[in-house]
């Protein structure tokens, strides 16, 4: 059977860590290579970095982030955020990266989900969706909205409506986050996450709102989630990515407990 | 030397880059005098079965590859590589190299497992039991997991040649072995230890393996 999989998810600006992250012994990790090698180290299952540099030489450095991170770690990695065009995904997969996210360029541009699937695979396409509840409306009879630029602005989208079109044009999986759960560490959005997963044929990482390893089992069984996102409850080490595997583990949920 | 088999079927640098933290020297190129030279050949590839016959055969490579395994070198084949080694692939209706015969097969389109629907692709990390003893396979843990990405599933026609199997609503060799040649559908560039120690293993293999 396959594991779920557990993703830490790093915030990249200018070739640094936007956060310090703490580890052993408390030291802070500015260096985003420095970090993911430590994930690999506990047991991550694969890494996201998202970039929220948009400048030119921005990407140039995270580009070298990429390439330093393909030299030191062999599980697959996303980057994402200021992708916008099918040259910006390839520089990202050829300097190492397995996959890319694609995520407001896609709502407002959505062709360049079938051209990247045409030119690198749908394996490599990960749809990222900002999702915020609004309640059922005439264009949103799901009831979840999509937002673009990192939450600022409502289209008008139904969430579900989207996720299904993404598929057919080439996604091959979905990064889901809800806004409203962001940043809470109150747990993930249950329903949402199991109402696009019972949609879609592609895998689901669930993103946003995790706090406790009981949040992942919660999202990974009632969420039907087939991944989730992790981010400030292992970057501050409230919990290692081993920690939160083992309660899994031991609740039934099979995750790859051997590294 | 290790020879990397480029025929445009996506990103082979994650090879290169595993082989290179190994500590081996390769090289990944398409022509077929350069890979005259290599002690060793990996023939990855992602993609789809009917593109990748074209190019193979655009570039001589798909003679290349059938004198390369005839000639008894050691043959790795990994996810896309590993299918077009077969006779026949359902993906695209490509008749493939023909190296290893039997066929690869879509994975059904309602699959299940413990009452939950499964989704195609089966992408992510399942075990493999490995069931034949074989260097290329040595010192892995047991529930050792590696990484796939797939949605076509190779079937050799003789039981004999499996060398691991892996669960995934229905059961299917993950890994093949005969002779002179080893093929894993998962990729073992992006599966962390167990994955480098196969590909550790392989470059030290002198390719022979008796059934």
């Amino acid at each position: 059977m396959l594991s779920k999989r557990i993703i830490p998810c790093l915030d990249v600006r200018a070739g640094k860590l936007t956060k310090g992250i703490k580890f052993l012994g408390n030291i802070d990790i500015g260096d985003p290579v420095e970090a993911a090698r430590e994930y690999y180290e506990q047991g991550a299952d694969e890494i996201v970095f998202y970039d929220i540099t948009a400048s030119a030489e921005g990407r140039a450095i995270m580009i070298d982030v990429v390439r330093r991170v393909a030299e030191r770690i062999f599980i697959p990695f996303s980057v994402g955020g200021g992708i916008r065009t099918v040259e910006d995904m390839r520089q990202v997969i050829l300097a190492g990266a397995e996959k890319v996210s694609v995520n407001t360029e896609a709502v407002l541009n959505p062709g360049i989900i079938t051209e990247g699937a045409r030119a690198f695979g749908s394996q490599c396409i990960v749809l990222g969706m900002d999702v915020r509840k609004v309640g059922e409306t005439q264009n949103t009879p799901s009831g979840y909205e999509m937002v673009i630029h990192g939450g600022r602005t409502a289209t008008g989208i139904d969430a579900l409506w989207w996720a299904a079109e993404a598929e057919r044009l080439g996604a091959g999986e979905i990064c889901l986050n809800s806004i409203d759960a962001d940043g809470t560490q109150d747990g993930y959005e249950i329903d949402l996450t199991a109402l696009i997963s019972g949609r879609v044929r592609i895998p689901v990482i669930a993103s946003g709102g995790a706090g406790r390893p009981e949040h992942l089992y919660d999202v990974l069984t009632r969420g039907q989630a087939d991944a989730a996102l992790v981010a400030s409850m292992v970057h501050y080490r409230t919990y290692t990515i081993t920690q939160i595997k083992t309660y899994l583990q031991d609740r039934g949920v099979k995750t790859r407990m051997r590294w | 030397m290790i020879g990397v088999v480029d025929y445009r079927a996506g990103n082979l640098t994650s090879v290169a880059r595993a082989l290179a933290y190994l500590g081996r020297e390769c090289i990944v190129t398409s022509d077929p005098r350069i890979l005259d030279g290599a002690s060793h050949i990996i023939f990855p590839g992602v993609g789809a079965a009917g593109t990748a016959m074209a190019n193979l055969r655009e570039q001589g490579l798909d003679v290349w590859l059938r004198q390369w395994a005839a000639e008894g070198k050691p043959l790795l084949g990994i996810c896309l590589g590993t299918q077009v080694i077969f006779e026949y692939s359902e993906e695209d209706d490509a008749g493939c190299l023909g190296i290893v015969p039997g066929t690869v097969r879509r994975f059904p389109g309602e699959l299940q497992a413990g009452g939950q629907r499964l989704k195609v692709p089966h992408m992510g990390w399942n075990s493999v039991a490995f069931c034949i003893d074989h260097p290329v396979f040595s010192g892995l843990a047991e529930g050792a997991e590696f990484y796939f990405v797939h949605s076509y599933y190779p079937a050799p026609s003789a039981e004999g040649w499996v060398a691991g199997w892996t669960e995934y609503g229905i059961r299917f060799s993950a890994a093949v072995a005969r002779g002179n040649l080893v093929a894993v559908q998962f990729h073992p560039e992006k599966s962390g230890r167990p994955g480098l120690t196969i590909l550790e293993n392989f470059c030290r293999w002198g390719g022979t393996y008796a059934q």
